[in-house]
């Protein structure tokens, strides 16, 4: 059983678009969303949700205002400009210390140093993770709640929700769609992972954005290839990016033409692959071969 | 007065806007500061072109235990809720990457076993570009944590004038700390279903923050109506909007701001600018 991550450095090159023509291709494939807090691989492969579960990164602090005698011991160790004096009053105080939900780190340091115990640290259901069924096989998203933490936590759980489903149904990939960046959710959707395919734009963005992707690939020493979306808008910038792949001993995966069936595809609920038979569909099915060969 | 330019979705024209919102406001006698606090891949330097005048190194603290000190108490792994300190055996042993910075290791421990250090987790450059000061902060590849970065970024904008704060996409915690202390938020967004299925989540953000906002829709002439029915209903301000013209496509590509190179859009980022202060009078 074989892990592919599909990451971009900057955002809107393409990842979610190709991930789901890749499903629509491979055969055996688990697809795992992980870019849990803008998840949109559900949207073309319009799963039937089987199980939710919630997920809880971390705890949250929360003053009982009952209890608080506003020393204000929490505002002055918190780190994190988490703790404000606009609670609400009680019989004794006129005013006692509230927590920010949102700027709470979950660290609990109030809540160890408050003399009067009157801070609660309860666990913090930080989003759901979803296993369902789509017509390209079983797929296992997520979504990270509005302003919440711990996104790094959610990706390896659905990594590891979609790798048990891919031992038990005995398939042989697991397709991960990414996040933009490269920070804590990128890379806990890349370790230990069998290839990762960048994909990127001929743009000075996208070059600059690839250069730091393939640092990153080198960081954690996982095999990654380049994959160029929407090649012909700047062909000069798309020859400049197939000399740096090469320079780097980097794999090339192939390139994608701009086509706005991508977009008709995508408001038809469907992969480009299922949706058109242009030029495109060519380009897209030459680079997941490529892919395909690379992970035997 | 202090914008942030968010999206939800990635690629949707965030910098775009920024860049040319801070071009156009940059006239004699207006402070301007433009600041990239999309420290995992900064892009705004791209188009700005500053001439950079300061580049310092952002730390953040980690716990380093003094193991003749230590009596092996385990106080300091109890406490710490992101597994950055671990007892094994009697021996604590720090992974500095997964530490948050929050004190509690150093303040629980009863005999002053544990120092805070500086690791470097960025850099923070200034500098200048025609009348806009630059602020950006760039994230030392194999770090895990954007947010410490984001907060140091954030503590060098200026108190007067303008500031353009470009934001990293999604809606989690990078979001959160480059959004947060806005008084006005542009969303950026595309009119296809990925574009307003983000979008949807951005305004959810910006709600739960209660920073006021609008929307700049990009792309204007792809996908559906379903975007602009979306804020009507909302009610939700349509601030400006930009076709999909292959030569805006084109001059992004080459690192080219609009406003310098296809001018006829230069009255779109004027009016958008015109139109956000008049706001500000009122907030």
């Amino acid at each position: 059983m074989k892990e592919l991550t599909v990451i971009s450095g900057k955002g809107g090159t393409g990842k979610t678009s190709l991930v789901s023509s890749f499903a629509a291709l491979a055969n055996d494939a688990v697809l795992a969303d992980c870019d849990v807090d803008a998840a949109d691989l559900h949207l073309v492969l319009q799963p039937d949700i089987k199980r939710r579960e919630n997920f809880t990164g971390g705890n949250i602090a929360r003053i009982k205002p009952g209890y608080c005698v506003a020393c204000g011991k929490c505002e002055e160790i918190c780190r994190f400009n988490a703790v404000f004096f606009d609670g609400p009053g009680n019989g004794t105080q006129s005013r006692t210390f509230r927590i920010d939900p949102v700027a709470c780190e979950g660290c609990g340091v109030c809540v160890w140093f408050c003399d009067y115990d009157a801070i609660d640290f309860k666990p913090h259901v930080n989003g759901q993770l979803f296993v369902s069924g789509t017509r390209h096989g079983p797929m296992v998203h997520a979504r990270l709640g509005i302003a919440e933490e711990n996104s790094g936590k959610l990706v390896t759980l659905v990594r590891n929700t979609a790798k048990e489903i891919a031992e038990r149904d005995n398939l042989k990939i697991i397709i991960i769609d990414g996040s933009p960046g490269i920070g804590c959710p990128v890379i806990a959707s890349i370790t230990g992972v069998d290839l990762v395919a960048v994909v990127t734009e001929p743009t000075l963005s996208g070059i600059h954005d690839l250069q730091r992707v393939m640092k990153l690939g080198e960081h954690f020493s996982i095999p990654l290839g380049v994959i160029i979306n929407k090649w012909d808008l700047n062909k000069e910038m798309t020859r400049s990016i197939e000399e740096l792949t090469s320079e780097k001993g980097v794999e090339f995966f192939g390139k994608i033409r701009y086509d706005r069936a991508v977009t008709e595809a995508m408001v038809a609920a469907k992969s480009v692959v299922e949706y058109t038979k242009s030029p495109v569909t060519d380009d897209v099915t030459e680079v997941w071969q490529n892919i395909e060969k690379r992970m035997k | 007065m202090r914008i942030a330019i968010a999206s939800g979705k990635g690629g949707t024209g965030k910098t775009t806007v920024a860049t040319n919102l801070a071009r156009i406001a940059s006239s004699p006698g207006e402070q301007v500061a433009y600041v990239d606090c999309d420290v995992e891949e900064p892009n705004g330097h791209i188009f700005l072109k500053p001439e950079i005048k300061t580049t310092e190194k952002a730390t953040m603290l980690y716990p380093v235990v003094d193991e003749e000190k230590c009596i092996a108490c385990g106080k300091c792994a109890e406490i710490c809720e992101f597994k950055a300190i671990v007892m094994i055996g009697k021996t604590p042993l720090v992974f500095p990457e997964m530490c948050h910075d929050c004190g509690g290791c150093y303040l629980v421990c009863p005999v002053e076993a544990i120092k805070l250090e500086k690791r470097e987790i960025g850099v923070i450059e200034t500098g200048q570009s025609e009348g806009v000061n630059f602020i950006h902060g760039k994230l030392n590849i194999g770090q895990v944590m954007s947010p410490p970065l984001i907060r140091a970024v954030k503590r060098l904008i200026p108190e007067d004038g303008l500031t353009i704060v470009d934001c990293p996409p999604g809606t989690s915690c990078p979001v959160i700390e480059a959004v947060r202390g806005a008084d006005y938020a542009i969303l950026v967004t595309e009119p296809t279903p990925f574009g307003l299925h983000d979008l949807r989540l951005a305004v959810e953000v910006l709600e739960e923050l209660a920073i006021p906002f609008g929307v700049f829709i990009n792309r204007s002439d792809i996908g559906t109506q379903d975007t602009m029915r979306y804020c009507e209903k909302r009610s939700i301000p349509l601030l400006a909007s930009l076709p999909d013209d292959r030569r805006i496509a084109e001059a992004y590509s080459k690192g080219f701001i609009m406003a310098d190179s296809l001018p006829e859009y230069r009255k779109l980022f004027l009016d958008m600018l015109n139109n956000l202060e008049q706001k500000s009078e009122k907030i």
